[in-house]
């Protein structure tokens, strides 16, 4: 890794960090690093909110989704229902 | 002693009524992940046969909406499974579309062009806003299938991590790589497509 990535210019591990950060405990040292990084840069700070924002339109989406309401036809259902009926009369 | 026949009766499996209570709500739980309507129709339906197969394990620990969605649950993951070997999980297959130069090899800085820009609307407005939602879809789309897989899981269930490693066989440093490019591409796709 080049010496060239410090702290204040590494956005790419500032921005995996703030992912990180989210889901699991950062150490002391990346806490650090996170912190003097995001004082500095405007960009990432944008990316941070953005990402929390992305999370919650995510969890919105996967737990009242738009085909919630999606009802299998009902050629499919009595079709599965035969299925079942045909395998219990074998038992 | 009357107690107890009751007991007995309420933890048996009911099959004849399993397509009427259930058929539509596990049609969705799996339209959801995997977003293929016949798809989720064949496993709707190889649930139930596989159900039927060990109806007999069924203690009633669980309620049956609960079994039988943990069993669905399963032959997803499988689906995921055989979509997304992991050698490929950095790299894209046919119909996804990702980028790999957000940031300078040299100093890790943003690229110019890549740098995230304000997308022009309330954070409140953007969580509510439907058009937006149907967006982030959209962008979901283009992922990997095991990006897109872990992505679901991650929100879908919940789910920590650590399961959802051992479930897909990723490694926890490789998860935290994914999950990192999933979301810089997710974001960049979002604020290209948003108005």
């Amino acid at each position: 890794m080049s010496l060239k990535k410090t702290v204040y210019t590494n956005c790419e591990k500032a921005t995996f960090l703030i992912e990180k950060q989210q889901a699991s405990k950062l150490s002391f040292i990346e806490t650090l690093f996170l912190k003097i990084h995001l004082a500095g840069c405007s960009v990432c700070k944008i990316y941070k909110r953005q990402s929390e924002i992305i999370n919650q339109v995510a969890n919105k989406l996967f737990h009242a989704p738009a085909h919630a309401q999606s009802k299998l036809d009902d050629e499919s259902k009595k079709e599965m229902q035969h299925r079942i009926d045909e395998k219990l009369g074998r038992k | 002693m009357e107690i107890k026949e009751i007991q007995i009766e309420t933890t048996q499996a009911n099959p004849h009524h399993w397509v009427m209570k259930y058929a539509d709500y596990l049609y969705n739980y799996c339209l959801v992940k995997l977003n293929d309507t016949e798809l989720a129709k064949d496993l709707v339906q190889e649930t139930f046969l596989a159900a039927l197969e060990k109806v007999e394990n069924f203690e009633g620990k669980s309620t049956e909406k609960t079994w039988l969605t943990s069993i669905l649950r399963n032959k997803i993951i499988d689906i995921y499974r055989r979509k997304s070997s992991p050698l490929s999980n950095l790299h894209c297959n046919s119909d996804c579309e990702i980028k790999h130069d957000f940031f300078q090899q040299e100093d890790g800085h943003w690229n110019i062009e890549q740098r995230p820009r304000e997308f022009g609307i309330s954070d409140r407005h953007t969580i509510e806003n439907k058009e937006f939602q149907h967006i982030l879809q959209k962008c979901l789309q283009k992922l990997p299938p095991l990006w897109h897989a872990i992505f679901t899981m991650k929100f879908m269930d919940d789910q920590e991590a650590v399961k959802i490693c051992s479930e897909l066989k990723v490694s926890s440093s490789n998860y935290w790589v994914i999950i990192h490019r999933t979301k810089v591409n997710l974001r960049d796709c979002l604020q290209k497509n948003w108005r």
